[in-house]
């Protein structure tokens, strides 16, 4: 793999952010938005429990986490459909760019996207509502790592899903992790579930990470068992989601995909 | 001449760059497309040299985009091989698209982004070494200082072909598709392109494959031509002297006489 075309991807979507910057705004407006809304919330239920159970770690703590791993999805998402909007398929794919370089300089368009939120919504979950996720020290990382790896495959196999279905496709893209998010157990045990929500959410890395984080909050050690099986699920999803879109690539290679949604607007 | 298939292998181990013809810059052997319904381009064999400006003709609907399309690595052909100066696309894809370049009048580059953003954007796509002087260069050659700054999305036509072009020499191709490049232009601004394309094949050092619909364009640029037809190659040869040898009074009226004449009638008289 080569930097200088990773580079130029990056580049790219530096030059996007810095000409409008508007597009810098859902970096950080929505997530923002979402940590005062369940940050009120939270002191509000704390408030009603007079102190018997606190509410911020486990319900704000969730909420940045979720916010975190569905921003590095749409990070990666949008960077492509980035190509999709100025239609430029013909003028991208017909370079030495290769699918894995590709697929790279949409990851760390990702991550820098998603660092701001998460650096945004640290200061704002720490500073105003008291959340003090620092006391978890390095065990957080694993958990974070875990739901960067699945944000990344959800992101690459969205992005799959509109080089396969079309630009109109793109309304796929959004909902993806409001969707998954009732079978992870975001904010309650998968225990909650009915039996079949259940297996669902067992096949899917963040309810790993959720039930992990719900454990360690309560006083429980921290599950490596269940964060390796989180973990080794989400690398697994990256290398499907990695094939998928390859093999989607071929196929609108021997179709003709790119060249007709480079004509085709999105409606 | 059409390439005999039989003639270009279609693998060679990496050493082919260096033992094939150096100045064929893009070889086509045996080309064919087929979609369910369709066959769009059919058995199509030719060669581009280096400094040679060869015309790519033929009516709406012949296989010219397709072809153009195949060579560039965005649609995969059904059989046939395509070597880009003596590279094999289907084996080393980006070796080989690093010796090509492109511009068409369908495919604008980004309207968010300015002149210069675009063309450090591909350069660095391209993997062009010493970027900041290689844009500055260019933006020179092509008139864009005014425009340096000026997102894509707001230049007229002329304009926009001028940065299209000014992107497409970016990597000193060895290989430049110019799909319709002078599509949208007054005669005033095609004519100053024409003048800039030329002298791309002949001080740029490549190979052209150009498809127009103005004849007279084609004859000014063209050093051969190729007549495309249901996807296969009717006629090849000098654009100044086909006519008479095929008894047209110009080039226009042989092109419309061969995109209305049914395939096989064609084929049969140009045995």
């Amino acid at each position: 793999m080569r930097a200088r075309p990773v580079a130029g991807i990056l580049l790219r979507q530096f030059y996007l952010i810095r000409g409008s910057p508007v597009r810098a705004l859902p970096m950080f407006a929505w997530v923002a938005i979402d940590i005062v809304v369940w940050g009120f919330i939270t002191r509000y239920l704390n408030l009603m429990s007079a102190g018997r159970f606190n509410y911020v770690p486990s319900l704000l703590g969730a909420v940045l986490l979720w916010d975190f791993f569905t921003r590095i999805m749409q990070g990666v998402s949008t960077a492509f459909l980035e190509d999709v909007w100025s239609r430029n398929f013909l003028n991208l794919f017909a370079t030495p760019l290769t699918t894995p370089e590709y697929i790279a300089g949409l990851v760390i368009t990702s991550i820098g996207t998603s660092t701001v939120g998460l650096i945004v919504m640290l200061v704002l979950a720490t500073s105003v509502f008291g959340l003090s996720f620092f006391s978890l020290g390095l065990m957080l990382i694993p958990f974070l790592l875990v739901l960067f790896a699945f944000g990344i495959a959800l992101g690459v196999l969205a992005s799959a899903l509109v080089l396969r279905l079309g630009p109109a496709s793109e309304w796929l893209v959004w909902p993806m992790p409001a969707l998954l998010s009732p079978f992870v157990g975001v904010f309650y045990p998968l225990s909650t579930l009915p039996r079949w929500m259940q297996d669902v959410g067992h096949l899917l890395p963040p309810a790993y990470v959720f039930q992990g984080m719900r454990g360690i909050l309560a006083g429980h050690a921290l599950p490596a068992g269940q964060l390796v099986l989180g973990a080794g699920l989400a690398v697994l999803y990256v290398l499907l989601a990695g094939y998928f879109f390859t093999r989607v690539f071929r196929y609108a290679l021997r179709t003709g995909l790119l060249a007709r949604y480079s004509a085709e607007s999105v409606s | 001449m059409p390439v005999a298939p039989d003639s270009l292998p279609r693998q060679l181990p990496d050493a082919a760059e260096d033992t094939a013809d150096r100045d064929v810059v893009l070889s086509i052997a045996d080309l064919r497309k087929q979609y369910p319904e369709i066959v769009a381009v059919d058995a199509v064999s030719f060669e581009v040299r280096r400094r040679e400006v060869v015309g790519l003709l033929g009516p709406n609907g012949a296989g010219k985009t397709t072809t153009i399309n195949m060579i560039l690595g965005l649609l995969s052909p059904t059989s046939g091989g395509i070597r880009i100066a003596g590279i094999d696309l289907a084996q080393h894809r980006s070796r080989a698209l690093a010796r090509a370049n492109f511009a068409a009048v369908y495919a604008a580059l980004p309207g968010n982004l300015t002149v210069e953003q675009n063309l450090k954007f591909f350069g660095l796509v391209y993997g062009v070494t010493r970027l900041a002087a290689r844009t500055d260069a260019l933006i020179e050659q092509f008139d864009l200082e005014a425009l340096r700054d000026t997102k894509c999305g707001v230049l007229s036509s002329g304009e926009q072909t001028r940065v299209a072009l000014a992107k497409a020499v970016l990597n000193h191709p060895q290989l430049l598709l110019l799909d319709e490049p002078t599509a949208s232009l007054d005669p005033s601004a095609a004519q100053t392109v024409r003048a800039r394309i030329r002298s791309l094949a002949t001080d740029g050092d490549c190979g052209i494959l150009w498809t127009s619909h103005n004849m007279y364009e084609v004859e000014e640029v063209c050093d051969r031509v190729l007549f495309l037809s249901h996807g296969r190659i009717l006629l090849e040869g000098d654009p100044r002297r086909l006519p008479a040898e095929h008894g047209a009074a110009t080039l226009e009226e042989l092109f419309i006489r061969l995109a209305r004449e049914p395939l096989a009638e064609t084929l049969e008289r140009t045995v």
